[in-house]
């Protein structure tokens, strides 16, 4: 935008959004919950598409098996914060964007004042059980989640709002949740990791901007063996 | 149990069968009788008693899919259904 220090930074965004859409990109707040192979992506396409307040979280420190996918990990970095590297990467890419980084695992006592201000809150996570816990406390802040999942190659998408059943209809009921999927057995795949990502910060958007087909009560699922992409009703 | 096109057991002669099409994703995928979604089955068939007959553990389904919508597992299955079933996905 006009005030940037690099003029001409979000030229190759128009005109698919607009000034005024910029404008509002750069008004808004997401925090992004987990900063691993989804959560990197995200912080990344956020940032360079010009979200302009990104709150960061994950107690998480990088380790070698985090190479194969997650975009924020480099050899250099593993024993480091993830939340930590993701604000490094966020000011490398993008100066303008204001970051707050908190290295925690979010719970019942920490999450609502973390989110609270956001307008949107990516579900970055890799736990079931914490899916449950920040749609309660995302609902109760009122505040829109973007929901990826990914096992393998394969991944589901969904966005939730305030009042929508959300992870009930796709782990089921609360009481038989279990903490991890498939993934323990599949491991996941680093293209698919970002095929998700993108696909959520696509649901960012156009939450932020109000504009286009969310994904509300349904499930994009993507299987890349066999090139399966389909959205299917949740309700 | 289950027969694919045009295959008959004696057993299922006076019964009316019915074709749907399976498709299994990411840990259940090894569940698929011969690499082939399209089964022949019984009409009316539960999607539960689908999944047990095809060897699946029911703990182990997370998501029923029949024609793009969510169902539940005492879902009774129709000519031309299809069918996709899940285990949980969760990672990030």
């Amino acid at each position: 935008m006009a005030t940037s220090k690099f003029e001409g930074r979000y030229d190759r965004n128009f005109n698919t959004l607009s000034l005024e859409e910029q404008k509002i990109l750069g008004a808004s707040e997401v925090a992004v919950i987990g900063l691993g192979g989804l959560g990197g992506g995200v912080c990344e396409m956020l940032a360079r598409v010009g979200v302009g307040h990104l709150t960061l979280i994950d107690g998480d420190f990088f380790e070698s098996s985090n190479l194969n996918r997650q975009l924020l990990s480099e050899e250099h970095l593993i024993g480091i914060p993830k939340a930590q590297a993701a604000k490094n990467r966020v000011n490398a890419i993008n100066s303008e964007v204001i970051v707050k980084h908190l290295v925690e695992y979010v719970d019942e006592s920490n999450l609502y004042e973390r989110i609270k201000n956001a307008d949107v809150v990516m579900d970055c996570l890799d736990a079931i059980d914490t899916r449950f816990m920040l749609q309660k406390t995302a609902q109760k802040a009122s505040i829109p989640i973007v929901f990826g999942a990914i096992a393998g190659v394969t991944g589901q998408v969904t966005t939730i709002f305030p009042g929508d059943k959300g992870y009930e209809l796709i782990y089921g009921q609360k009481s038989r949740k279990q903490s991890k999927g498939v993934e323990t057995k599949t491991g996941n795949i680093a293209y698919c990791a970002l095929f998700v990502a993108a696909l959520q910060s696509s649901e960012c958007l156009k939450i932020l901007l109000d504009r286009g087909d969310i994904l509300r009560n349904k499930l994009l699922i993507a299987e890349l063996w066999t090139n399966t992409f389909d959205i299917m009703d949740l309700v | 149990m289950y027969h694919f096109n045009n295959s008959r057991s004696k057993k299922c002669k006076l019964k009316i069968m019915i074709k749907i099409d399976l498709k299994l994703f990411v840990t259940l995928s090894k569940y698929l009788p011969k690499d082939s979604g399209c089964l022949e089955i019984p009409e009316e068939t539960t999607v539960e008693k689908l999944i047990l007959d095809v060897g699946i553990p029911l703990e182990f389904v997370k998501l029923i899919f029949i024609n793009g919508k969510r169902q539940d597992s005492n879902y009774r299955l129709k000519n031309n259904d299809r069918v996709g079933l899940f285990p949980p996905v969760g990672g990030g």
